[in-house]
């Protein structure tokens, strides 16, 4: 058990690889109670929300989610979460466990007339079941109803009580989030074990989402870092109107990032590539640093992510990743890492 | 948790095995259940080195680990069968694990490890 955001959690249950090939091959389950929801309501909430977030709030139908980011004045990233619409006047943020007092204080610092927000993130529990068995499980859990489609919300009363669903996933595997009150995160926590899904712990959540390059705020993403040079440009609507940091946004488009958020793999089996690690050209100059990195468990090599100038790690690039004083052999490669 | 009772044990997690003046050094079981899939060994260069000083890193999925020499004297084999399969130090830590062997210089240092009772009791 490690202290993460405030809450105690486990790096894994039995075994961090054992624990990722059944997201991978069959179905797990983390818990992700620690997440944050915050509701957001009211006549004003999809221009405010469009005002604020990076991607298009209008392009979203009822009962439908996106990804998208919340940035600073400098076009530097607060948060990255997913936006709920789960009516026409009526939103669910489910943010960072790490974020939601900053996001809250942002948020409430522009707040305009017509919108309601509410941070109810101590009320809700949360599980995140992925893998491609998932959609089975869902239709046992639930007595056969079936999930939505990608990105898809149901709100649905279950026993007595509200369930929010979305079909989405922070693994790159088929999968749901499940919301429910926190007095009933447990028993569908133990539903779940029973049918044989494997729990999860924040060692497999990390290599998963590595393997996809999916970023993780706080290590790949920073207030000083914008979207785009994070790599998430699909995740921006600069021609929506003006939001906060757009400005910058679009001078980075015309103008191109400095650096970007690089995927590098190494060459060889070896050393597992970690945050802070130092990338070096051929050359032995400093290109850059690891936001992220470990043992890739589908791959059986090490993988990261680095910003790095464009120019001098273009995909293809021979680079050296310095472990402990030695230089091992890396490659920046294409992203993601992993595809089915 | 197992801790054989032939062997003698380190603060830092580590078993020594003892025979004549050679020390056959790995992680204990409760090390290895603790840092679970280990997925490279750093070994150690040979020659000589001082008690406590790092010699060897043990990298499990989740963190590295660094192995300190539980006596000084001059690392003379390692286990280069860790290269291929560094599983090994989780499936079998206290026989086919095993990562450095060390020609012990200061025989009065192993006095200072701990025995099986000592070393379950510190653990649990």
């Amino acid at each position: 058990m490690i202290p993460f955001a405030g809450w105690e959690m486990p790096v894994m249950y039995s075994s961090i690889i054992d624990e990722h090939k059944a997201v991978r091959e069959g179905c797990g389950v983390f818990d992700i109670s620690h997440m944050g929801q915050v509701f957001v309501s009211g006549a004003r909430a999809e221009e405010w929300l469009n005002s604020l977030l990076t991607n298009d709030v209008s392009k979203l139908a009822n009962g439908e989610a996106h990804y998208t980011l919340l940035l600073n004045d400098e076009g530097g990233v607060i948060d990255d979460l997913i936006l709920y619409r789960l009516e026409e006047r009526r939103f669910l943020l489910v943010v960072n466990a790490s974020s939601v007092d900053l996001d809250m204080a942002w948020l409430q610092d522009h707040l305009v007339e017509g919108v309601e927000l509410l941070d109810d993130s101590s009320e809700w529990a949360g599980l995140a079941v992925q893998g491609p068995k998932s959609p089975e499980v869902f239709t046992a859990i639930t007595e056969g109803r079936t999930l939505p489609t990608r990105n898809g919300v149901d709100d649905l009363q279950h026993e007595g009580h509200l369930l929010i669903i979305c079909r989405t996933g922070y693994t790159g595997e088929d999968g749901f989030e499940l919301f429910c009150p926190a007095s009933e995160g447990a028993r569908w926590w133990r539903r779940l074990l029973e049918e044989d899904v494997k729990p999860c712990g924040l060692g497999s959540r990390d290599s998963l989402r590595l393997e996809m390059c999916y970023p993780l705020n706080g290590s790949d993403l920073s207030p000083k870092r914008t979207p785009l040079e994070a790599g998430l440009g699909f995740f921006v609507t600069l021609d929506k109107g003006r939001f906060t940091g757009s400005e910058v946004l679009q001078k980075q488009k015309e103008e191109g990032c400095e650096e970007r958020l690089m995927a590098l793999k190494l060459s060889e089996r070896g050393a597992p590539p970690r945050p802070g690690y130092e990338v070096v050209n051929e050359a032995g100059e400093a290109l850059g640093t690891l936001t992220s990195g470990g043992l890739s468990p589908s791959l059986g090599k090490g993988i990261a992510l680095a910003y790095l100038p464009p120019q001098k790690a273009k995909i293809g690039t021979a680079v050296s990743i310095m472990v402990r004083g030695k230089k091992i052999p890396a490659k920046v490669v294409k992203k993601p890492f992993y595809q089915k | 948790m197992t801790a054989p009772d032939n062997l003698y044990y380190t603060r830092d997690h580590e078993w020594v095995l003892v025979e004549g003046d050679l020390a056959t050094i790995g992680i204990t079981d409760h090390a290895q259940e603790e840092l679970s899939d280990v997925v490279f060994v750093e070994l150690p260069d040979l020659g000589d080195i001082e008690k406590s000083s790092p010699v060897a890193v043990v990298e499990s999925v989740k963190a590295a680990s660094d192995i300190y020499a539980p006596v000084s004297g001059e690392i003379v084999e390692v286990n280069t069968d860790l290269v291929a399969d560094p599983a090994k130090v989780n499936t079998d830590p206290y026989s086919g694990g095993w990562i450095f062997k060390i020609k012990v210089s200061a025989p009065a240092q192993l006095d200072e490890l701990m025995d099986a009772g000592a070393y379950t009791a510190m653990v649990s």
